[in-house]
Parts: structure tokens; sequence; C-alpha cells
């Protein structure tokens, strides 16, 4: 009974590991320029596929740093075609070119790399799985919680301890001054994009190794999940995208090892309803340790 | 500024609905009326192209393109008509399942071949009827696809066959213990997960442990620890084709060592790409086992082979799987009835189906059709993954 306990918690850390990462993309991008990046889901399933590509060419160790890389620029490449034009626009056309560009890119991967599933390369190295006595366990489960807590850990580092970071708490306090102080704001933003698709390309390895296939829309509910996962912290706050992605994560492996997995979507969802009625800024958003 | 701005996206939504809108009128009323002059005749095929099934949908459409060149033309009245093939994508989804059938009676098509999936059928099938248009299902195995539905025919067996078949084997192997997963919302799991219980119960096993997941799930570790607590032998999931992967690459990272039974969705060899060697034991069973027809084996994999393009959409293999004979067939089926009736009106159509009883020019046949228009079948193909390689095992009858 303990064991099995054990292997479910560890089941829920693993997941939410990923969904933390993910969620800190979209809490990044909201503390800055306001909007919530529809198109995040999307960019981590592209991570997806590009993993497959680029580990049929190199070997894993120069793989998995070319990944990052390509998702950085193609998260770039979006806030630079489809956000920047728009942004003295309302607020609203930038959310409404982002749920664009999500659509796009679904619709991109379903054309380019057809519907089926594809199968998403093993990584040896994250594959190996350890037995202890009733429990067993793939390396990359108990990698995703600690790798999550590291990365997040660097990165509040660097959002309060250096000047590039101080210069983000500032655009997202206020754009106009923040320019007037002599911040370049466009490439503010662009580092904050560079900082979320990273992760995200990282989340993607993680989540995407525990389940083997790729498919053009398999970005879109995990996507979603983060996005409550950032309110539920309170977005715009990165500690609390992290705890929100745990207690998604956690959240969905109880319920549905409780036999309810029919209520285990709905369950986040109504989360997502709870918080916003009861506490409209997320669990941390009150003390409002930075705003990134 | 703002308000311009706002104006100027609202009317070019507008302006936008109103030129689809034209289009699909516009092309509905040209190509309704000559679908059947001239020297041609339309047979839509509804199939998923894309979307959870668009795999199982791309082999059954590579199985009717072969069937089309196999047999171009159909002959009524003493003139010769050319089949021209109308492709909908229903793109595995109940909605578009509707448009896509709307899309079809609107071109004007003699027939309808398609689809794999029984929940798109379904959704479309009252449209068929309504219209009049015949339609043969390929490989959607729920019971309600045809029943009470004069119009649909279906050339595979029912889920309620397979569930019994399956259900058979396992028995028969030695497991007295199973634990079942069940897709909720998927008429085809839920069918023959019901189906399953019923007959492994009166069989004298038991069904420890039943588990449950919602569409789109891609994590099943919460549910495989489940199984792995109750300590059964043999899982029987017969999930869609997507999850098959997922279930058995996790099951492996979590220690999870059993018997894999599934219905005729796992049989494909995808699952042997996706999953490698955490595939092996798999049992799944078939419509259609290769060698059980010598003539279309040859020539289909001849057809294959031609076209490098072609084998590419067969996931690089010129393995012959149930999907492609039932498709086949569908589409011979339905010749055959145009034929017989000697018109290119739906009611003579489908009445030549009903009393439709050939058995020559089939991959998987002799056919007969049953009252609700289900193909009198009583023997299923079990099919095991080992070494990498699907293999025949055994042939399972159910007495009717």
């Amino acid at each position: 009974m303990i064991s099995y306990l054990l292997q479910q918690l560890l089941n829920g850390l693993s997941l939410g590991g990923a969904y933390a990462l993910i969620a800190i993309g979209y809490t990044m991008v909201y503390g800055i320029l306001r909007m919530i990046n529809f198109a995040h889901g999307d960019e981590f399933m592209m991570a997806g596929y590009f993993m497959i590509f680029s580990l049929a060419v190199f070997p894993w160790y120069f793989a998995i740093p070319f990944v990052i890389l390509c998702t950085i620029v193609l998260g770039v490449v979006i806030e630079r075609i489809a956000y920047k034009p728009l942004r003295s626009a309302p607020r609203m056309s930038v959310m409404i070119s982002a749920i664009g560009i999500s659509y796009l890119l679904q619709n991109l991967a379903n054309y380019l790399f057809t519907a089926m599933p594809q199968s998403y390369p093993q990584i040896d190295i994250l594959k190996h799985v350890y037995t202890f006595g009733n429990i067993s366990v793939s390396r990359v489960t108990i990698i995703a919680p600690v790798l999550t807590i590291v990365l997040t850990f660097l990165l509040i580092m660097l959002v309060n301890h250096t000047k590039l970071g101080m210069a983000m708490r500032a655009c997202s306090k206020d754009q106009e001054t923040a320019r007037i102080m002599g911040i370049k704001v466009d490439n503010i933003i662009t580092t904050t994009f560079v900082i979320g698709c990273g992760l995200a390309a990282v989340g993607s390895i993680l989540y995407f190794t525990d389940r083997n296939t790729v498919q053009p829309y398999s970005g879109s509910l995990p996507g979603l999940k983060c996005f409550v996962a950032a309110v539920i912290g309170g977005i715009g706050n990165i500690q609390g995208a992290v705890i929100g992605g745990f207690i998604v994560g956690i959240c969905q492996i109880v319920i549905t090892a409780m036999g309810y997995s029919v209520f285990s979507d709905a369950f986040t969802f109504a989360l997502l309803v709870l918080i916003l009625i009861f506490r409209p800024s997320g669990l941390f958003g009150e003390k409002a340790v930075q705003k990134v | 500024m703002k308000r311009s701005k706002l104006f100027g996206i609202a009317l070019g939504c507008l302006m936008t609905v109103n030129l689809i809108g034209c289009g699909a009128s516009s092309s509905s009323s040209s190509t309704g009326s000559d679908a059947a002059s001239g020297d041609t005749i339309k047979i839509g095929i509804f199939e998923p192209k894309t979307g959870e099934n668009g795999g199982g949908g791309a082999q059954e459409e590579l199985a009717i393109e072969y069937a089309n060149y196999v047999r171009p033309t159909v002959t009524v009245g003493g003139k010769e008509y050319k089949i021209q093939l109308d492709w909908q994508d229903n793109q595995s989804d109940k909605t578009v399942a509707v448009t896509a059938a709307q899309k079809l009676i609107a071109d004007g098509v003699v027939g309808v071949v398609g689809g794999y999936g029984s929940g798109v059928c379904i959704a479309a099938g009252s449209y068929y009827s309504n219209a009049k248009i015949p339609a043969i299902g390929t490989s959607c195995t729920n019971a309600n696809v045809t029943l009470g539905n004069d119009y649909y025919f279906r050339a595979c067996y029912l889920d309620p066959f397979q569930g019994e078949v399956m259900a058979n084997w396992a028995y028969s192997n030695g497991f007295t213990e199973v634990a079942t997963i069940d897709n909720i919302g998927n008429e085809y799991t839920s069918g023959l997960v019901k189906t399953f219980t019923d007959s492994f119960t009166a069989l004298g096993g038991t069904v420890v442990d039943s588990e449950t997941f919602q569409t789109n799930e891609s994590d099943f570790k919460a549910i495989l620890t489940n199984i792995k607590n109750s300590g059964v032998k043999a899982v029987f999931a017969p999930t869609d084709y997507l999850y098959a992967p997922l279930l058995l690459n996790q099951a492996h990272d979590l220690g999870l060592d059993v018997q894999w039974i599934a219905g005729d969705t796992w049989y494909s060899n995808v699952l042997i790409q996706d999953a490698g060697d955490n595939a092996n034991g798999v049992v799944a069973d078939t419509f259609y086992s290769e060698g059980g027809n010598q003539e279309f084996d040859a020539g289909f994999k001849e057809w294959l082979n031609a076209d490098a393009s072609r084998k590419a959409t067969n996931l690089d293999t010129d393995a012959i799987v149930g999907n492609h004979a039932v498709s086949y067939d569908a589409y011979m089926l339905l010749c055959d009835a145009i034929e017989a009736a000697d018109s290119l009106e739906g009611p003579a159509i489908r009445d030549a189906l009903a009393a439709l009883d050939e058995s020559e020019g089939y991959a998987c046949g002799p056919y007969k059709f049953d009252a609700n228009g289900d193909a009198i079948k009583d023997t299923s193909y079990i099919c095991q993954i080992t070494s990498g390689e699907w293999t025949y095992q055994s042939t399972e009858t159910v007495q009717k």
C-alpha cells in the first residue's frame, strides 16, 4: 500500500514538474506584456517534433541544446511577427492574434507531420528504469521535479539579482517609465520569450519522454492546464506558477487514481473558476514577491 | 483609431463568412447536378485523414484507391460509367463528420464508402438515410452504425462479436482475472469493454479492476499503477490506436508486466514502430490476416510497391492489415450493388445491397447482409506481436 502511494506520488511529481516549466512561460509573458500567450502550448508541441528530427541526426547531448535553440527561435519569431506589430493595439487584439497562432501551429504540424502520432525518440539516459522493491520509476520521473526546482531557482536568481532581472521587473511595473529610464523594452520582451520558450522546450523533453508520442494536438490540453496552473499560482508570479504546476499535476494523478478520471480535467478547470472567484490574484498573487 | 480598427476586423470576419457561404453554395449547386451526368459517377469516401484516427483512415483510403484502380468503372443500363472518388475528411470528429456527409450529399454521390471509427459514422448516418444514399461502413464496429438505419451497411464485424472473441481467447488461455481500460465517451471502446466483461463473466472469469480515462488523455500512470496494484496478469484495453503506444510504454516504465489484449484498432504496424520492444506479446483480433486471399495480397502489394508515396502512406511497409481488406471489399460491394440494381438511384442500390449474396471478388468474402445491414461473419483472426512482427495465432469462431 505504501509503495502504491509512493508510486502515485512520483507519477504526480513528474507530471507536475513538466507542467511547472510550461506554466513559467505563461506567467513571465503575462507579467511583462499583460497578455496570455495562447500559442505557448503549441510551441511546446513543436519542441516535441523538433526533438524527433534532431535526435534522428544528432546524438542526444547535442540534440537537446539544439531543440531548445529551435524552440527559442520559433518563440521569438512568433513574437516578432504576431505580437510586436500589435504592441500599441488593444490587449484583446494581441490575445486574439495568439489564439490564431495557436491554431496556425496546430494545423501546420498537421500538414507537415500528419495527424499520425509520431513516436518520440527514447533518450537512453532518461529512460533508464530503476526498481526499488515494488516501485519502478524511469530516470526522467525523478529528474523532472528536481530539474524544475533547480531551473526555477536559477530563474529567480536572475530576476532578483541581475541587471537584466531588474530591467524585467521594471518593464513589468511600467513599460513607459522603463523606456524613459533607458531600458530597451523590446529586448527585454524578447528575453522573456527566450526564457519562456527555453523552459517549454525542457518541459517538452520531460513530458514527451514519458509519453512517447507527439501529435499536432499534444500541446493544447497541457497548454490549457499549465495556464490554469499559472493562474492558480497568481499569474505573473514565478514561484506561484511552479507551485500551481505541481498542484495541477498531483491533483490530476490523485483524482485519476481514485477512479474518477472522468472528472480529472473538469476538476482542473473547476479549480480555475474557484480561484478566480475567491482569490482572483491567485494563491501567491497578493504577496507580489515580484511581478515578472 | 481604435474603433475603426475593430470595425475593420469585424467587417473582415463578416466578409470571410459571406465568401465561405457563397463558395459552398455555388459549388454544391454546380456539382450536384453533374454528378451522375456525363459518363462519370461519384462515390463518396468518408474517412478520417486527420485527427485521432488519421492513421487508420489513411490505410483504408489506400485500399479504396487500389480498389478503384482495379475497378475504375461500373456498367449501368448498358452504359459504362467512370467512377470518380469524392474524398471528404471527417477529421475523426463527430461535428466535422456531419459537414463532410452534407458535402458528399451536396456533391450528389451515388453511394458512400467509409469509415474508420464508429462515432463519426453514427453522427453522419442519419444524413445519408435522409438523402437516401447507401453507405457501406469499412471498420466501424459499433452496433448503432447500422441499427435502425436502412441505408447504412457494414463490411466488418461488430463490437459485441469482438468482445466475445477476445473474452473467449483470454479465458481459454488461462487468464481468469483481468483488468479493463475504458475510454469514456468513445463508443468503440466502451462497447467492446461491455461485451468483453459480459462474456468473460459468463465464462467464469472475473474483471477485477475496471479503469477509465478521458479522450485525449496522455498520462496513464495513475490507472496503470492501480492495475499493477490489483495484481492481474492480463489487461483488456480496446482503445483507439492513439493510446496504444502510450499505455504500453508507460506500463513498461512502471514495471507492469501483463498480457495486453486489444481490439482490431491495435492491429497495426505503427504500434511496432511506436512501442518497440514494449509491444511484444500484444494480442489483437483483426478482420483479415495476410495470406487469407493470395490474389488480393499479391495485387495490392504490387500496387503499393509501384509508387513510393503509397508505400510511405502505408508506413514504408507492404504489409496488409484487416482495414485494407474490408475497405477494398466495401468499395467492391457498392460497385456490385450498383450493377445488380442496374440503377444509379439510392433506393434501388440499397435494395440490391440488402439482397446481395456474393462470394467472388472480395478480399474476405463471401458477403451477405443480415436484416440490420451487417455482414454476416462468425470468424475473427487473432494475431500477436512476437519479436517485432504481427504473427497469426489462431482463428476464433463464435456461434451466432
